[in-house]
């Protein structure tokens, strides 16, 4: 059973990979010289592999754990498959209300790097738990944990996207002032005109680097910063509602609902983390490229905690990992 | 006080706090009522939050004393140069040490200057209700105007019916006959994010309390023997500095039975604590202790926290006297419980000379051809065998030095020794399985492995804040949910009555992010239009 559970989830790998090509070939006709097209083929092969690959997941996840006896996320590898399970199927959900293809590339790649570490890394024999993990709280507090890893993942690939769009957006603005310089005809024409006001002429100033026609193609800067927020949000709801459940877990299994163990610890900063991205955007009147990094590195510590904490700090959290 | 602006308008929001006037005629007054500004600031909370974060750190890194005192012994014996200063600046207790401790009352001072005055606004504000209608509409972003055949009255209805539900409304008629409507929903949004926030102090304020009045004990009770609740019963016992022993739940645990269930891979299934609970009544009753499932008597739990092997061992000295009898704990080494410990016996010959063993324990004996135990293979007791390594001098017990219980300290003894055929000398090892009995060499009498027992380690644990983080964190998660997914909206609408029809202008504006605003503003003039109505201007932002 959890040979055949290897076997769906590996094929789902294979799936995510060509989905991820797919994408990707999407992407470079985006960002290429084609003309704007309506209709992107690649991009709707990849949605629908991606479909594919998450339903091989969910049947690998499921075999995963009939063969455990119990469910399967009780250790890294299996930890891996289920938040890389969400966070594409988050990506697919929210596709198919608003067309967030252009993440494809990310939530396709992400899903194939920490498929890949897991198998490479990280596997292990399905088997039951030791009993200090054997309780119910085990399935709520690691399964939030999992779908809020999932949706902060989604949500930092459109932070990403975010600063890169700024940055085009800025060239673009640029590049726009020298065509109405250009149409202008001389040296009285308005150098230090504003963006805005060059809106009018947006279509006569086509980008001329691949990022910059992609770019051109996606929601500006704003729009990625709220989807991202409405993202973060949602998550960070999920990531309080984990921390909550593991100080109930720890006072049901150690005696103490907190006690400064490195996992905690990494937990409550990357909470703070987030926390602090919530005010900033909510109240300090940033710029909203701030609220990317604030997110990303959210992500950052919310990697590190599971890739390095649980590896090479001690504590109590050790013995659930390899 | 604070700069919340409930108007939600980004340029009324934020910023830096106001310059103090005039530097050197500030006065005390003046400088404490700016540093109080500054610190309920929310710029000076954010750096707060990160701060903390950041002070936090160092702990997951640097082993901690509370936790951990043995990792921080031997870090700092490894590391002499750099251990001693880390240990000046607190890295061993930073959970304890003034500087994360400042940051986070700074943070939660912070805190409640911020929330308390917003908490007073916000109840006037619900008392008071749906804000005046601003006179210039044109400064929102979602806002609209539309023309309708119907009469203002009737138009008037219509929005004050689809704004019955969920708003709080305010209808004003001027001196010129212009109906102004005012409606506002979602103070719960702010509720919410009021009650998180306080809920935060709450947690705060109990774990304090918590800290103070809890103790905790540990006990090593091995099967047969009890243990007792009180301070001077346990292995070790912390306190709060308010601990008050009457807290203290008078109670007798015995453990009947330890059993543990292993895979065949020797992972562990299952660990049980059979026990006889004796309350303070003399009430008697049997329960069972299992991971995740401590028991609980009165306000205290006990929780099953580790085990292993006691092997009953029996110490006849030299003129055949009974030195020393009784269960000797081991401590597991790995995942076969491979397990070592000390006997110690100090009454042996009248102390001339004294006796020690070291030994090992072998729960399921792996063994070479020659019959050699070379370790074990499960850790269920299938084939136990006890080998002790025999020491004799001066075991050092008198000195007040603390012992480890279970590694020797061979300081003053000399080990025992055996030769083999061909003359070389190895250490004497003295090979026992149960109910078996050796002789020591030299008459110096003789050991006996009558029978192997378990242990259980019992945590016994008093912290009568955990209910109410319970609850400060329940209500800080509906608080925070609420605060984030509830929309805050405003709605005016202006109806003037004219010739050709009514003329209807609105504006709508969210607090925060707000998707669905304009398909709500929509959803009103919809409704109070109902279709009859030529869209004149519309700008959707
Ligand atoms: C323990 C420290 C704190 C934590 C963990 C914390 C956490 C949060 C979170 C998660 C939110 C997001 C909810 C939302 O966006 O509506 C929030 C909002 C807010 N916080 Fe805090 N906070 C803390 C301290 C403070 C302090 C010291 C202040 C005041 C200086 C403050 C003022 C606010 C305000 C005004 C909002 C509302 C933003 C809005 O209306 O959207 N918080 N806080």
């Amino acid at each position: 059973m959890g040979d055949l559970s290897t076997v769906f989830v590996l094929s789902s790998v294979v799936t995510y990979l060509v989905a991820l090509i797919f994408f990707a070939v999407d992407v470079s006709a985006l960002g290429g010289h084609a003309p704007k097209r309506t209709v992107r083929k690649a991009a709707n092969i990849a949605v629908a592999l991606s479909w594919l690959g998450v339903g091989l997941q969910a049947v690998g996840l499921a075999l995963r754990g009939i063969a455990a006896g119990r469910v399967p996320w009780a250790n890294m590898y299996e930890f891996s498959l289920t938040f890389s399970f969400v966070a594409v199927l988050a990506f697919l959900l929210i596709n198919r209300k608003r067309d967030i293809r252009y993440l494809g590339v990310f939530a396709t790649f992400l899903a194939v790097a920490v498929l890949y570490v897991a198998f490479w890394q990280l596997y292990v024999e399905a088997d039951g738990v030791q009993p200090i993990l054997d309780s119910y709280w085990l399935v709520i507090h690691v399964s939030i944990a999992a779908a809020s890893t999932g949706v902060f993942a989604i949500a930092a690939a459109a932070s990403l996207l975010q600063l890169v769009q700024h940055r085009q957006s800025r060239r673009r603005a640029v590049a726009e002032e020298r065509v109405l310089v250009a149409s202008g005809g001389g040296a009285e024409a308005p150098v230090s005109q504003p963006a805005g006001a060059a809106a009018g002429s947006s279509g006569s100033a086509a980008p001329s680097t691949f990022v910059g026609r992609l770019m051109a193609q996606l929601p500006d800067a704003e729009s990625l910063e709220r989807f991202a927020y409405r993202l973060n949000a949602v998550a960070f709801v999920g990531w309080t509602l984990t921390v909550v459940a593991g100080a109930i877990w720890a006072e049901a299994a150690w005696g103490r609902p907190w006690g400064w163990d490195p996992k905690e610890t990494w937990s409550l900063v990357i909470w703070l983390i987030y926390a602090a991205y919530l005010h900033v955007r909510a109240t300090v009147g940033w710029t909203i490229n701030r609220f990317a990094w604030f997110g990303l590195i959210g992500f950052a510590a919310l990697l590190a905690n599971f890739y390095v904490v649980n590896i090479f700090f001690p504590g109590n959290h050790s013995y659930s990992g390899l | 006080m604070s700069r919340y602006a409930p108007e939600g308008l980004k340029e009324s929001e934020g910023g830096a706090a106001p310059a103090p006037t005039a530097g050197p005629r500030l006065g005390v007054v003046g400088w404490l009522r700016w540093a109080w500004r500054q610190l309920t600031s929310m710029r000076v909370a954010l750096m707060l939050l990160l701060l903390l974060a950041v002070v936090a750190l160092p702990g997951s890194f640097f082993p901690q004393r509370p936790q951990t005192p043995e990792a921080v012994a031997e870090y700092l014996e490894t590391n002499p140069e750099l251990g001693p200063f880390l240990d000046a600046i607190g890295m061993f207790d930073v959970y304890g040490s003034p500087w994360f401790s400042a940051v986070y009352l700074l943070l939660f001072v912070s805190l409640i200057g911020c929330i308390v005055p917003r908490t007073f606004a916000h109840a006037q504000a619900m008392r008071a209700g749906p804000s005046r209608v601003p006179r210039n509409f044109a400064r929102f972003p979602t806002q609209t105007t539309v023309r309708t055949r119907r009469k203002a009255s009737s138009a008037v209805g219509a929005a004050e019916a689809v704004l019955g539900r969920g708003y709080k409304r305010a209808t004003t008629t001027r001196d010129d006959g212009v109906v102004e409507i005012s409606a506002e929903r979602g103070y719960g949004r702010e509720t919410g994010n009021l009650v998180f926030h306080l809920a935060l102090v709450g947690l705060l304020v109990v774990t304090a309390w918590g800290q103070l009045v809890q103790y905790r004990g540990q006990a090593v009770v091995v099967e047969g023997d009890a243990m007792v609740n009180s301070a001077v019963d346990y292995d070790t016992f912390t306190s709060g500095a308010w601990f008050d022993s009457d807290s203290q739940e008078a109670f007798r645990i015995q453990l009947d039975e330890f059993t543990s269930v292993f895979t065949e891979a020797a992972r562990p299934d299952a660990f049980t604590a059979d026990v006889t609970l004796t309350r303070g009544d003399g009430e008697t009753s049997t329960a069972q202790i299992q991971p995740n499932s401590p028991l609980s008597v009165g306000d205290a739990n006990v929780y099953l926290t580790g085990n292993g092997y006691a092997p009953v061992i029996t110490v006849t000295d030299a003129s055949g006297d009974v030195a020393f009898s009784g269960p000797v704990l081991f401590l597991p080494q790995d995942t076969a419980y491979t397990s070592t410990g000390v006997i110690l016996v100090p009454d042996a010959n009248r102390g001339e000379p004294q006796l020690g063993f070291s030994g090992q324990l072998f729960p399921t004996a792996l063994r070479a051809e020659d019959g050699t135990v070379l370790g074990s293979t499960f850790p269920q007791p299938n084939d136990p065998v006890l080998i002790l390594n025999l020491w004799t001098g001066d075991l050092g017990l008198d000195d007040g030095t603390p012992q480890n219980l279970f590694v020797l300290d061979t300081e003053g003894l000399e080990q025992a020794m055996d030769v083999t055929e061909d003359g070389a000398e190895f250490p004497l090892e003295l090979e026992l399985e149960p109910g078996e009995t050796v002789e020591l060499p030299d008459g110096q009498g003789s050991v006996t492995f009558s029978e192997l027992r378990r242990f259980a380690a019992l945590d016994v644990r008093w912290d009568p804040s955990v209910p109410w983080m319970g609850v400060f964190a329940a209500l800080a998660f509906l608080g925070l949910a609420a605060s984030l997914f509830l929309p805050r909206r405003r709605l005016w609408l202006r109806i003037e009555p004219g010739e050709s029809g009514t003329v209807v202008h609105a504006a709508a504006l969210a607090r925060g992010d707000d998707p669905g605003l304009q398909r709500e503003l929509d959803r009103v003039i919809d409704a109070v239009t109902k279709k009859t109505a030529r869209p004149e201007a519309k700008n959707d932002g």
